[in-house]
């Protein structure tokens, strides 16, 4: 097995299309976390995002009352109402009733999880397939070899998730929005007494990482494969919350980690496909024995938003 | 005349208040029967029928009351090491792939002890094998989940690597590993080559828990059912928990570091060291939970390749028992079988009715969120009972300044 049958440009292009989710779903965590949100449901809204926009391109489709884009618009917007509404009520129940948020979010990733996997059997019952998000085709740059294939062959979600990264990145560290995000998240009574809401900019963030996890699931459910069957995403919206903490809560780094393991995978899958000695559940298995160790060493160099997982409670 | 308006309604509040000590189950109880009522009916259900449905399923017949049982017994193993690492203040996640470390421990301790016990050098020993085969594989399925859960412990208190995360991976990590060694060299010989269904040969007789029946009528109550002594060990050990947690300084240790990390410092409590311990226990209780599912109802470890396919999922859902319980090992009993009841119910909801029973996964997520959102009603009432008791005594002394 030479080094060339592994390090193909089309690893390198699948690495960019499997990081779309992650980037989607991280980059809405770290908004959260900034602002001192743990919201570990991501993967069950990650769920109902990537069931509730599979399932109105379905139905769009079926019906035929819309032309394909429409549909595919019409998904996505779905995805993020449901993605938003999950996240409305995370903050709800983290920010108004101050329920632990490390045990709360696992209330609503099961909750995701049950939830999509009911209306998928009881709506949609077998996996079936829709027309998703195709590749556009550049004029000139698609065709180029290699940095075409690599950078110049995938659908629009794929580069609004990376356009998102600048954008979140700005967000945070250069607008009057973030520097409050940042002060809630570093000292909710500093801000509180600046006049800053703590509540509602934490509500702000975690329907902002609601709406983003939706989408990531969106991502996965109407472009990257297409369908929706039970447990789509095999726990990706954990592996965005272990990429904010790995990125150390700055968008860059959080897109970066996210390229990084998406790497790690997409090399996973091209040793399976050629049929390595490795046996196919090690390779499976490597990306998470890489975040594991990737958190050994973020959590040495990272000082993370001093109220994370602190519900704020005025002193009286 | 205020005074004593003040004091009666202390007690009055007091007296209520001991009533619903269960208030947050209680509440969450409700909550999560209205929200599936509605699910039910946006489902075009009648839910009704459905609850009744699930009862009958539950507990309508012997049989269906053992299954209720044996879905609850690794529940309650689970529930009891989750009640542990919560009251140690570690969120322990990883309880699926402690039950996948004790599983493949253990399996692998009663195959290979029955190997040797048939083997002709052994043949005087025979005897001896048989007393020790279950006990030994119990310990080394409790002793793998603990090292399992240790690790998460390790790197929490050493590396300071959010044990929620970490335990999350190395679920799939469980997973994966039992996937390869199924395939691999704990495969049954008679599957290798056969049609490759990823499972271990069956244990011989004397390495299964032996089954578990009342003396009650003729046959014995539960007498032909799968109910088997895993039930009585887990019940037994949530005694012994409970009394560990809150009659021994070790317990106590592990609640100090739970309620107060800093003051558990100050008091001179080894933080690094609990958070370790608490997590080791937990996964040796999630070990216990995935070995007994072999030695007690399956006697072969045996998965379909997907990630709850051998636990069932039993790992998260004995967080939630062991929310459901209140985080005490003897509340979780009862919420292991009310939880292993729903399941089993679920099950003929969905034959009779056709209503997937994923219902039941949405529903346990709810109660997870019902039973934490639901902690801030207890703190403000505690509050209140305070500042009632406070004003009865302002108006006491007042009274007395008075006269």
């Amino acid at each position: 097995m030479g080094m060339e049958e592994i390090f193909t440009a089309s690893v390198f292009a699948s690495a960019i299309r499997l990081a779309t989710p992650y980037i989607f779903a991280a980059l809405g965590e770290t908004f959260a976390q900034r602002s001192g949100v743990l919201n570990l449901g991501v993967d069950g809204i990650m769920l109902m995002g990537a069931f509730s926009g599979f399932y109105a391109v379905y139905v769009a489709q079926q019906a035929e009352t819309m032309s394909e884009p429409v549909s595919l618009l019409f998904g996505v917007v779905v995805a993020l109402i449901v993605g938003g509404l999950m996240g409305l009520a995370m903050a709800f129940v983290s920010v108004t009733l101050k329920a632990k948020q490390g045990i709360s979010g696992i209330g609503v990733f099961l909750f995701g999880f049950g939830l999509s996997e009911l209306l998928f059997q009881q709506w949609v019952g077998t996996p079936k397939s829709i027309q998703g998000f195709h590749r556009i085709d550049f004029p000139i740059l698609t065709d180029l070899p290699i940095v075409g294939e690599i950078f110049f062959h995938h659908n629009l979600l794929v580069y609004v998730a990376f356009a998102l990264v600048p954008v979140s990145a700005f967000v945070l560290n250069r607008t009057t929005f973030g520097l409050m995000i940042r002060a809630v998240g570093q000292n909710p009574e500093a801000a509180d007494a600046m006049g800053v809401s703590v509540a509602r900019v934490r509500y702000a963030t975690t329907i902002i990482g609601g709406i983003m996890a939706g989408l990531a699931g969106a991502s996965l459910s109407i472009a990257l494969i297409k369908l929706f069957q039970q447990n789509l995403t095999a726990g990706q919206g954990f592996i965005a919350v272990a990429l904010v903490y790995f990125g150390g809560w700055r968008p860059w780094a959080v897109a970066a980690g996210a390229m990084l393991f998406s790497f790690v995978n997409a090399l996973q899958l091209q040793i399976k496909v050629i049929d390595a000695a490795i046996p196919s559940e090690f390779a499976v298995m490597a990306p998470y024995v890489i975040t594991i160790i990737a958190l050994i060493f973020a959590s040495k160099r990272q000082e993370q938003p001093t109220a994370l997982t602190k519900p704020y409670e005025r002193g009286e | 005349m205020n005074k004593v308006a003040g004091l009666t309604q202390l007690a009055i509040s007091s007296r209520f208040s001991r009533l619903i000590d269960f208030s947050p189950v209680v509440i969450a109880l409700l909550l999560a029967l209205v929200v599936s009522s509605v699910l039910l009916l946006a489902l075009s259900a009648d839910p009704i029928a459905a609850y009744s449905a699930m009862l009958e399923g539950a507990i309508g017949t012997e049989n269906a009351t053992a299954e209720t049982l044996v879905k609850a017994t690794p529940l309650l193993f689970v529930g009891i090491g989750i009640t542990i690492a919560f009251r140690g203040g570690m969120i322990n996640i990883g309880g699926e792939g402690q039950m996948i470390a004790g599983a493949l421990a253990g399996t692998t301790i009663a195959l290979v002890l029955g190997d040797l016990r048939i083997a002709p050098e052994f043949a005087k020993e025979k005897g001896a094998f048989d007393l020790i085969i279950v006990t030994l594989s119990l310990i080394g399925g409790f002793l793998a989940g603990a090292l399992y859960g240790g690790l998460a412990g390790f790197l929490k208190a050493y590396f300071d690597v959010n044990e929620i995360l970490s335990t999350i991976m190395l679920n799939q990590i469980a997973v994966q590993m039992m996937n390869f060694l199924l395939n691999g060299i704990l495969l049954d010989p008679a599957e290798a080559g056969f049609n490759n269904i990823p499972k271990t040969a069956r244990l011989v007789t004397a390495a299964q828990l032996p089954r578990l029946s009342l003396p009650i009528g003729d046959p014995f109550l539960f007498a032909r059912t799968r109910l088997h002594w895993g039930l009585i060990i887990a019940i037994a050990l949530a005694v012994i928990i409970y009394i560990f947690l809150w009659r021994t300084s070790l317990g106590y240790r592990i609640r100090a570091v739970g309620e107060n990390q800093r003051a558990a410092s100050f008091a001179g409590i080894n933080v690094k060291r609990q958070m370790m311990f608490s997590m080791f226990l937990a996964g040796g209780f999630a070990g216990l939970a995935g070995v007994v599912q072999v030695l007690g109802l399956q006697y072969r470890l045996q998965t379909d390749g997907s990630p709850a396919g051998f636990t069932g999922a039993a790992g998260f859902n004995g967080i939630v028992a062991a929310l459901f319980g209140g985080l005490n090992p003897i509340g979780a009993i009862p919420a292991a079988a009310f939880f292993g009841g729903l399941l089993v119910g679920a099950q003929k909801m969905q034959r009779e009715l056709g209503t997937p029973a994923s219902l039941i996964t949405a529903v346990n997520g709810l109660i997870v969120v019902f039973v934490v959102s639901s902690e801030i009603f207890i703190q403000q009432r505690s509050k209140r009972r305070v500042s009632v008791a406070e004003q009865a005594e302002d108006e006491e002394e007042k009274a007395k300044d008075d006269g």
